[in-house]
């Protein structure tokens, strides 16, 4: 009896949570209705953003993302190899690192924004730029780039590894030739995680990317990324909501797509055994 | 181990490489305290005791953020009332009721949670405010901020809850089917209890990223310094006051900002330390 | 063409070699001689300590965190535990794992790899790749797919493939640690044969749980057995004795089928 009670009661919580959203993504898409087009896409913005299109934001924002990756990586993936490959599992050194990569993981966003402000656009004379922005993000993102890759390289099977040990081979040679190929669809996950944590965020931009509306000519300039305008029209930008919400619907559907894609990703691996 | 000597060059230096990259993990944190410390240990030792005072004026050299302290946590643990029953509830429900509903349902949790708190934001202000302005205005207050907060907080709850019990050994939900005890009491009794450390400490975690949210409650609280008299009333959070006044802050007024950072820097640690002894996570 | 090999087989002596990890001891005062170019095989029950004396003479076990090594380990008189180069020292004791572990490379790469990394001369080393898959027996079966994934090989021809990376690089010594048993029947055969077929030209030690296979391969055989949490040697001698006539009522017990 209480078990036909509680499957009742399921299906209300299901409600309470799937409900909300549903509304939401309604919403969003009932503003948006009048101006999403492939023109929304493909125009900049006008009149501060109550006009036009979105473009020179895509382009702002790509340039943080492809910055904040190409930082982000190949640090992370050192960072995953030292963990993966130097240092013995339970060691207090793995565990401690392991501690350190947990509390950067919680640090709050704002934080890392007035540290990316302090210490990239001031200390650094970087301003208020793309490179800041792209800097601070991609400490934002090592750590679940880290974890990601480490997770990757631990799953490599035991007995490689006892025949590399067998055979004495180099350590960049295992790394080069094994490790990494085997490792390379986890890994990719994990890049695919880290850009859709980088395009969602806002608060770490604000003071290190800067607001500006136009192009960027250089990576010096300052830019504008979705998440900051979506932010900026709907606060400060009267008759701004429109638009913000089109960006949001932008903005949702290339985090949708990037879920699919890890998705494809992570079912490769079982065709490829069957060659 | 093999002696170095015998080692090619390209171990060598990928060696060295490798042991730069995981301190530069170290270094990047340590990094961030200390900027923020030589920020604000100045201030904090002048102006310390001025924080935990009620009036936020900057221009009159007032810094007393406790109405702002108030605000960051009666947001949080208001959303956190609300949405942590529902979660695990509905993760527990989904592993032992609706099983074939788990992964739809899972994946698009996964969704929701990749989804920009500025969007949960957004909807608050388009649809949420609005709403509750009817009932009572002006509408961006606390409650507004703890629906969107609780919302955002669901699913990495849920997801949390999942793995808890996930990693509870079969034999248990055995051992009740083959007695045929009804699930309800399963769940009440022995499962949630065994699991509770890790979902206690998930929902700890939890409470902490739900403190470091800036974007979605600065679009719907209202951002007004004060003491609440109700829940219907606008409220400032610590990290909306550090994002709304950044920008123009100047001299002492930025200094107190990064005091607020390094406040909020240390309650999430300790939050995330109280998480790890509650889930048994050794980190030394 | 590879160089004619002008060495013979060397003798390997274990001279009371124990193993321990952090407190716990798993086979201790080992001692065994295996005569140039024999094949001795190492039976006993599971646990006592026999994949950890393998893991002691090409030195696998310094890897391991909290392993510790007593004894003396003989190759042909010099003392394996002074040697500062691993690589050369892995180079000429070989090692086949009871899983097959071909590498997720090519069947060709699988070999090529470690013969680069070996730094063996590039002109030598398809030859001797070549030379390797026909020891084993392979190369009729794989010369036409030499670029196809190993993986995609049977497991009994995955096993040889691991036999032939071990000797292309052209060892003295073969640890075997049970080669067969996560073979099926026929594929064991085959794997067996193969073994036989590289006694004399190298000294094996193999580790079995099949004693119809030892008898069927061994020139000698040391059993061991497990005194309360730790491994030791109960009789080491020629593989007729051992059969037909063991000095020790544990080995007889074993052979008879009765214990283990």
């Amino acid at each position: 009896m209480a078990d036909r009670v509680a499957w009742l009661a399921g299906w209300m919580l299901l409600a309470l949570v799937m409900v909300p959203v549903a509304l939401m993504v309604t919403a969003l898409w009932q503003q948006s209705a009048d101006v999403l087009s492939v023109g929304f896409l493909l125009e900049d913005p006008g009149r501060a953003g109550r006009s036009g299109g979105i473009a020179a934001l895509l382009i702002s924002t790509g340039w943080i993302l492809a910055l904040c990756l190409l930082v982000a990586v190949p640090v992370g993936l050192g960072c995953a190899l030292y963990l993966s490959e130097s240092l013995p599992a339970d060691s207090r050194r793995a565990q401690w690192l392991g501690g350190v990569l947990d509390m950067l993981a919680a640090v709050p966003s704002i934080v890392y924004g007035l540290f990316g402000y302090q210490f990239f656009a001031i200390t650094l004379g970087l301003g208020f730029s793309i490179l800041s922005g792209a800097l601070a993000l991609s400490l934002m993102v090592l750590p679940l780039m880290i974890r990601s890759a480490e997770q990757a390289m631990r799953a490599v099977p035991m007995g490689y590894r006892q025949a590399r040990d067998a055979l004495a081979l180099s350590r960049w040679g295992w790394v080069r030739r094994i490790l990494l190929p085997c490792a390379a669809p986890g890994i990719a996950v994990g890049i695919i995680l880290s850009a859709g944590r980088a395009l969602a965020e806002t608060a770490v931009l604000l003071f290190t990317a800067g607001y500006v509306l136009r192009r960027p000519d250089s990576l010096f300039d300052s830019g504008r990324t979705l998440s900051v305008h979506i932010y900026d029209l709907a606060m400060n930008v009267p008759g701004g909501m429109p638009r913000a919400a089109a960006t949001a619907v932008v903005l949702v559907a290339l985090l949708v797509a990037l879920n699919l894609l890890v998705r494809r990703v992570l079912r490769q691996p079982m065709t490829e055994a069957l060659v | 181990m093999i002696t170095t000597s015998s080692l090619p060059l390209s171990d060598r230096l990928l060696t060295l490489v490798l042991r730069l990259c995981g301190v530069l993990a170290a270094l990047v944190l340590g990094g961030i305290v200390v900027v923020l410390l030589v920020q604000a240990l100045p201030f904090l030792i002048n102006e310390g005791a001025g924080i935990w005072q009620s009036t936020w004026q900057p221009g009159q050299g007032e810094y007393g953020m406790a109405p702002m302290i108030a605000g960051s946590l009666f947001v949080s643990v208001l959303a956190l009332l609300l949405a942590a029953p529902v979660a695990v509830l509905l993760a527990a429900w989904l592993r032992y009721f609706a099983p074939r509903l788990r992964r739809p349902v899972l994946a698009g949790v996964e969704l929701m949670a990749g989804i920009p708190s500025v969007v949960y934001g957004l909807w608050g202000m388009l649809v949420l405010v609005p709403w509750i302005n009817q009932w009572v205005p002006p509408g961006a207050s606390w409650l507004a901020g703890s629906l969107v907060l609780g919302l955002m907080i669901v699913p990495l709850a849920l997801l949390v809850t999942d793995a808890a019990l996930g990693q509870l050994p079969l034999r248990y939900q055995r051992a009740g089917e083959a007695l045929a005890l009804s699930r309800v009491g399963m769940l009440r009794r022995v499962l949630l209890p065994r699991a509770a450390p890790g979902i206690v400490g998930g929902v700890v975690l939890q409470f902490g990223r739900a403190l470091g949210e800036t974007m979605a409650v600065l679009m719907v609280c209202g951002n007004v310094v004060q003491w609440p008299d109700s829940v219907f009333a606008p409220v400032r959070t610590l990290t909306a006051n550090i994002a709304l006044e950044m920008a123009y802050a100047t001299d002492d007024h930025r200094v107190a900002l990064f005091a607020s950072g390094l406040l909020l820097i240390a309650v999430t640690g300790l939050l995330l330390m109280a998480s790890w002894r509650l889930r048994g996570v050794s980190h030394g | 063409m590879s160089e004619q090999r002008t060495y013979r087989a060397p003798s390997l002596v274990l001279e009371s070699v124990s193993v321990t990890y952090g407190e716990q001891v798993a086979i201790s005062d080992a001692s065994l001689q295996v005569e140039p170019g024999e094949l001795m095989a190492l039976v006993g029950p599971s646990g006592c300590g026999k994949s950890s004396l393998l893991g002691a003479i090409n030195r696998m076990s310094d890897g391991v965190s909290g392993c510790r090594v007593g004894g003396r380990i003989w190759l042909d008189g010099e003392d394996v535990r002074q040697r500062h180069d691993l690589t050369v020292l892995r180079r000429q004791v070989g090692m086949v794992f009871q899983q097959p572990n071909p590498f997720p490379l090519s069947i060709i790469d699988n070999l090529l790899f470690p013969l680069a990394e070996h730094r063996v001369p590039r002109g030598h080393r398809r030859a001797r790749a070549e030379q390797a898959l026909r020891d084993v027996g392979l190369w009729e079966e794989v010369k036409e797919r030499l670029s196809r994934p190993a993986l995609g090989l049977s497991g009994g021809q995955q096993q040889r493939l691991c036999i032939a990376r071990a000797l292309v690089l052209e060892p003295r010594v073969l640890l075997l640690d049970e080669p067969c048993s996560a073979l099926d029947p026929v594929s064991s055969r085959v794997v067996e044969a193969l073994i036989r077929s590289l006694k004399g030209r190298y000294t094996i030690l193999m580790v079995t749980h099949n004693l119809a296979q030892a008898r069927r391969l061994a020139d000698s055989v040391t059993v061991c057995w497990l005194e309360g949490q730790c491994g030791c040697v109960v009789e080491s001698n020629g593989c007729e004795q051992v059969f037909e006539n063991p000095a020790h009522p544990i080995t007889a017990a074993y052979c008879a089928g009765e214990a283990g």
